[in-house]
C-alpha cells in the first residue's frame, strides 16, 4: 500500500499548488499533490502558456503580412489552424511534463485523483478522502496541513450560457477546429482581449462587447483608451457600455441580444459563427468538504487573511480559488509565502497586491504594476505623472513598432513610484524593471540614475519617469 | 599619549545609549577599574569602568545626552606627560569623526541575532562595561544599525526618514535581513519614535500577546471596510459630543395614537427620530455640510441614514433618503423595507452610498447613551440611547418622565460647539413637541 501520511497535502497541481509543493519539498516537509486532470493546472494546459503559442502565431502571420515594410519578399499563404492548435497543445504538453518530472525529482507524491476534506484522524492530523475519475473511494491521506488551490474556472451569466460548441468559453476557444467568420468575444478583461487579439489577427470579423465604459477596465484609463483605438484600427468592433442579454444558436448560428447600457431602447439582435464567454472566473469551491469546516467562502472564493490562512486551523487557500487577482504568478507567490509561514520560517512577508504586474499578450501588448492614476488619486495622493511614447524611441522605430506609450505615476510628495502602465511591442518583458524598483521601494532619484542601455525599448522607462518631472530628453 | 574613550557597547544589540551621569570630573585622576560613567540603555543603566590609567582630561559628551551611538568618542583620558594642548587637540579630532560614528565606524555589521546572548566579546579599547547584569536574552533580530554598521534601507525610507527629521539608524527594519522599508519608518512615527518593527505587531501578536492557541479567523471584506472607515474616521476627523436629554412622554402618546388610527403604519421611535433629524437640518441648514479640503460641501435634502446591524456581523448605513420631505408614514415603510433588506444583506450601493447625516440607535439594547464614531464624509452622527422613566425636576419637584439621552457627535471641522448645541437643540425641540413631525 502506498504511504498515505503527510507532512502536507496541496489539493491541485497548478502554478499555486506544484510551487507550493517543491518549496515545502526543500524545506523538509513530507509533501503530496492531488490533481484531478494535469499538473500545471489550468496555467500550463489551458491558459496562460497554450494562448502565448497562439498568439505567437498570431504575431508571425502579422508580421508575414507587413513583410513588405522590411523589405522582405513573402506572400502568406493562409493559416494552417490544425497546425497552429497542434502547436500549441505540444508546448502545454512539453510543460506539463516538465512539472511532473519537477515534482519526481523534489520526492513529492502525486495523486490523480479528486480530494476532498473529511474531518481529523488520530493524533490531530487532518483527514482527506480521495476519489478517482469514476468517483471510486481510494485510499484517504492524512497531513496536519492542508493547501487548496484548486483554482478557478470560468464564470457563466444566466442566459449566456456554453454550450462548448458555438457559445464557448477559453478552452474551447482554444482549440478551434474552424476559424469563424464572424466571432464575438463577450468580456475585455485580459482573457477576452487575448482572444479577440489572435481571431483578429488569423482573419476572423471580431466584436467585442464590454459592460464597462472601456475595454481592459482594470488598466490606466489612458491604456484602455489607446488600446481600444488600436483594436478598431486592425478591423475590430467594439461595444463599451454594451451588454449582451441572450444568446440563442438557430441553424449553427448565434444570434446575439445586443444592449447598450446607455440607450437600452436601441436593444438589436447580430448573428455570429461563434461566441466566446470570457466575463470572468469563479473559484473551485465545490466538493472540497469545506461545509464541516471553518473554511468559508465568499462570492465564489475561499476567504484568507494575509497569511493564507482560512477560518479552519491547519487548512490554507493560495492562488485563484482565495480570490483576485487571478494570476498566476500571485498563485506562486501565495504559494511560497503560505509554506514557509507553516514551516516557522522568520521573516515571511505579506503579499503586497500593489507590487503583482499584470500582463496581456495582445496586440499591442498591455503591462501595468501598482496604481492607475485615477486610483491614486482616489486614495489621496497628489500624484506626478510622466508619458513616453514609442514614437520618441529609436528601438522601436527600428523594430516597426512606433505605437504605444510607457506611463509612470508618482508620489508627488515622497517620489514614491505608484504606478506603471504600458501598452505597445514587448511591453510584457519591460514591465519587470518597474516592478523589480517598486519592490525596493525606489524613488524617482534611483530610476533617473539608472543608466538603461541604448538602443532598447526600456530606455522609454527612463524617458516616462524623466518626464514625470519635467526632464524628458528624446520629446 | 591621549586615549579617547569610546562609548562601549554593553550589550550585544546596543546601538546608542544615554549618559546617564558622569562620575568623575575633569581633572580626576583615574585608576583602571575605576567606575566613571553610568550609561543609560533602552533595557538598563550600567557602569562604566576605565581600563586604563591617567587623569579625565576632557569630556566631551557631555551628562544628559541620549541617542549616542555606540564607539562615539565620549571623552579624553590623559596619560602621564600629556600636557592640555595634546588632550585639547585629541579631543578636537575626536569630535570632528564623531557625527556620524555609526556610518564611518570600521566594525562590520553583526550577524542579526547571536546565537547565545553573550556578553560584547571584545570590551573597547578603553573603557569596558563593569560587572553588568546579564544583556536582555536577544528577542527580536537585532536592528540593522548593530555595532555602527551600514543602514540598509529603502530608497523611499531613507526619503522619508529625511523628510520627517528621522534618524534612519534608530529605525528598526523588518524588510529582507532587517532591511529598513517604508512600512517600518510609518510605525516608527505611528509609535512616537520608539519604533517596534513593521509586521512585528501582527506577525507576532498571537503568540505574543493572546493565548497561544488563539484560531485566526480571516476578515470578511465587509470588516475590513468597517476597520478602514472607522479607524480612518476617529483618526482623522477631529470628533467632540453633545448630549442632551429628551422628554419623549408626548411623542410615545402620539406614537400610540397614530398607531392606533392605522393598524398597518407601525410606525417607530426611530420613524420620530428620523423626521426630526430632517426636520432640523432643514432649520439648522449650516449642519447640513461635509468638510472638504477645496471648500465645504452643502447639502440641500437631509439624506438619513440609518445605522444596521447585519446578520453575518458588521454594520451598513441604508439611507432614507430626503427625509426632510417626506411624511412619518412614507418614512416609516420606506425604513422598514431598508433595514430588512440591510440586514440580509440585499442593499444595491446606490441605497447606502452617501447621506449626510446619519442615525445609531442602541436603544433596543438598553444602552442609556453612547457616543458614535462619524461616518465620513458626513459631519454629524446621533447617538440614540433607550428610553426609559427617569427621575427628573420639574417646577422644583421630583417627578416621573419618560426620557431619552441623544448625543451628536461632530466633526469640529465643518460643524463648531454652537452650531452642534444648536442642530441638537432643534432635534430635542421637534422630539418634544411632537406634532410637528406629523404635519
Amino acid at each position: 500500500m502506498a504511504d498515505t501520511t503527510f507532512d502536507l497535502i496541496v489539493i491541485g497541481g497548478g502554478p499555486g499548488g506544484y510551487v507550493a509543493a517543491i518549496r515545502a519539498a526543500q524545506l523538509g516537509m513530507k509533501t503530496a499533490v492531488v490533481e484531478r486532470a494535469h499538473m500545471g493546472g489550468i496555467c500550463l494546459n489551458w491558459g496562460c502558456s497554450p494562448t502565448k503559442a497562439l498568439l505567437r502565431t498570431a504575431e508571425v502571420a502579422h508580421l508575414v503580412a507587413h513583410a513588405d515594410e522590411f523589405g522582405v519578399k513573402a506572400t502568406a499563404n493562409g493559416v494552417d489552424l490544425k497546425k497552429v492548435v497542434a502547436r500549441s497543445r505540444a508546448v502545454a504538453g512539453q510543460l506539463s511534463k516538465g512539472i511532473s518530472g519537477l515534482m519526481k525529482k523534489n520526492k513529492v507524491t502525486v495523486f490523480d485523483a479528486r480530494a476532498r476534506l473529511d474531518g481529523m484522524a488520530a493524533g490531530g492530523a487532518r483527514k482527506v478522502a480521495l476519489s478517482d475519475a469514476d468517483g471510486k473511494a481510494l485510499d484517504p491521506l492524512t497531513a496536519k496541513h492542508v493547501i487548496l488551490a484548486t483554482g478557478a474556472r470560468a464564470r457563466t451569466l444566466p442566459g449566456l450560457e456554453p454550450d462548448g460548441k458555438h457559445i464557448v468559453t477559453y478552452k474551447e476557444a482554444m482549440v478551434p477546429e474552424t476559424m469563424p467568420k464572424r466571432l464575438l468575444v463577450i468580456g475585455s478583461g485580459a482573457i477576452g482581449i487575448e482572444f479577440a487579439s489572435f481571431y483578429n489577427d488569423l482573419g476572423a470579423d471580431v466584436t467585442v462587447v464590454e459592460v464597462m465604459d472601456r475595454v481592459l477596465p482594470v488598466e490606466d484609463a489612458d491604456v484602455s483608451a489607446f488600446a481600444e483605438k488600436a483594436f478598431e484600427k486592425q478591423g475590430m468592433t467594439i461595444h463599451t457600455a454594451t451588454s449582451v442579454k441572450s444568446l440563442k444558436v438557430q441553424k449553427g448560428k448565434v444570434v446575439a441580444e445586443i444592449v447598450p447600457g446607455k440607450d437600452p431602447d436601441k436593444a438589436r439582435s447580430e448573428t455570429f459563427d461563434r461566441v466566446i464567454l470570457a466575463v470572468g472566473i469563479t473559484g473551485n469551491v465545490e466538493d472540497l468538504g469545506l461545509e464541516k469546516t471553518r473554511v468559508r467562502v465568499e462570492k465564489g472564493h475561499i476567504r484568507i487573511n494575509q497569511w493564507c490562512e482560512t477560518g479552519e486551523p491547519g487548512v490554507y487557500a493560495i492562488g485563484d480559488v482565495a480570490g483576485p487577482p487571478w494570476l498566476a504568478h500571485k498563485a506562486s507567490h501565495e504559494a511560497v509565502l503560505c509554506v514557509e509561514r507553516i514551516a516557522g520560517h522568520d521573516g515571511v512577508h505579506p503579499l503586497d497586491t500593489a507590487n503583482i504586474p499584470g500582463c496581456t499578450y495582445c496586440r499591442p501588448q498591455v503591462a501595468s504594476v501598482g496604481l492607475t492614476e485615477a486610483r491614486a488619486k482616489a486614495e489621496g495622493y497628489e500624484v506626478k505623472v510622466g508619458k513616453f511614447p514609442f514614437i520618441g524611441n529609436g528601438k522601436a522605430i527600428a523594430l516597426g513598432e512606433a505605437e504605444g506609450f510607457v506611463k509612470t505615476v508618482f508620489d508627488a510628495k515622497t517620489g514614491q513610484l505608484l504606478g506603471a502602465h504600458m501598452i505597445g511591442a514587448e511591453v510584457t518583458e519591460l514591465i519587470q524593471g518597474f516592478v523589480v524598483a517598486k519592490t525596493l521601494e525606489t524613488t524617482e532619484a534611483e530610476l533617473m540614475a539608472t543608466v538603461f542601455p541604448h538602443p532598447t525599448l526600456s530606455e522609454m522607462m527612463h524617458e516616462s519617469v524623466l518626464d514625470a518631472f519635467g526632464r524628458v530628453i528624446h520629446f | 599619549m591621549a586615549i579617547i574613550i569610546k562609548m562601549p557597547a554593553l550589550s550585544p544589540t546596543m546601538t546608542e545609549g544615554k549618559i546617564a551621569s558622569w562620575l568623575k570630573k575633569e581633572g580626576d585622576a583615574i585608576k583602571a577599574g575605576d567606575v566613571i560613567a553610568e550609561i543609560e540603555t533602552d533595557k538598563a543603566t550600567m557602569e562604566v569602568e576605565a581600563v586604563d590609567e591617567g587623569t579625565l582630561g576632557k569630556i566631551i559628551v557631555a551628562e544628559g545626552t541620549e541617542g549616542v551611538a555606540v564607539n562615539a568618542p565620549i571623552a579624553v583620558l590623559a596619560e602621564d606627560g600629556d600636557d592640555k594642548a595634546a588632550v585639547a587637540a585629541a579631543a578636537k579630532d575626536a569630535a570632528a569623526e564623531a557625527p556620524a560614528p555609526a556610518a564611518k565606524a570600521e566594525t562590520p555589521a553583526a550577524p542579526a541575532a547571536p546565537a547565545a546572548p553573550a556578553p560584547a566579546s571584545k570590551p573597547a579599547p578603553v573603557a569596558a562595561p563593569a560587572p553588568a547584569p546579564k544583556p536582555a536574552p536577544v528577542a527580536k533580530p537585532a536592528a540593522p544599525t548593530a555595532a555602527g554598521g551600514r543602514v540598509f534601507a529603502s530608497p523611499l525610507a531613507r526619503r522619508l526618514a529625511r523628510d520627517g527629521g528621522i534618524d534612519i539608524a534608530r529605525v528598526p527594519g523588518s524588510g529582507p535581513h532587517g532591511r529598513i522599508i517604508k512600512a517600518d519608518v510609518e510605525a516608527f512615527v505611528a509609535s512616537g519614535g520608539h519604533g517596534m518593527a513593521a509586521g512585528g505587531l501582527c506577525a507576532g501578536a498571537g503568540q505574543a500577546f493572546g493565548p497561544a492557541n488563539a484560531r485566526v479567523e480571516p476578515h470578511s471584506n465587509m470588516r475590513k471596510v468597517i476597520a478602514r472607515r472607522l479607524t480612518e474616521s476617529k483618526q482623522t476627523v477631529p470628533h467632540f459630543y453633545v448630549a442632551m436629554d429628551c422628554d419623549i412622554g408626548a411623542l410615545l402618546a402620539l406614537r400610540k395614537e397614530v398607531n392606533e388610527i392605522d393598524e398597518s403604519l407601525k410606525i417607530s421611535v426611530n420613524d420620530f427620530i428620523i423626521r426630526a433629524s430632517a426636520l432640523a437640518l432643514r432649520k439648522v441648514p449650516e449642519a447640513n455640510v461635509s468638510w472638504a479640503d477645496d471648500g465645504m460641501k452643502v447639502f440641500d435634502a437631509a439624506d438619513i441614514s440609518v445605522a444596521v446591524a447585519t446578520e453575518g456581523g458588521g454594520l451598513i448605513t441604508p439611507i432614507v433618503r430626503a427625509a426632510d420631505r417626506k411624511g412619518l408614514a412614507a418614512i416609516s415603510a420606506e425604513a422598514r423595507d431598508l433595514v430588512a433588506r440591510a440586514r440580509s444583506g440585499k442593499l444595491t450601493p446606490d441605497e447606502y452610498q452617501g447621506g449626510t447625516f446619519s442615525i445609531s440607535n442602541m436603544g433596543m439594547f438598553g444602552v442609556r447613551e453612547f457616543t458614535a464614531i462619524i461616518n465620513p464624509p458626513q459631519s454629524c452622527i446621533l447617538a440614540v440611547g433607550a428610553g426609559e422613566e427617569r427621575a427628573v425636576v420639574r417646577d422644583g419637584e421630583i417627578v416621573i418622565r419618560n426620557m431619552m439621552t441623544l448625543t451628536l457627535s461632530c466633526d469640529h471641522r465643518a460643524v463648531d460647539g454652537a452650531l452642534g448645541a444648536k442642530l441638537l437643540g432643534a432635534i430635542k425641540e421637534l422630539i418634544e413637541h411632537p406634532v410637528r413631525l406629523v404635519l
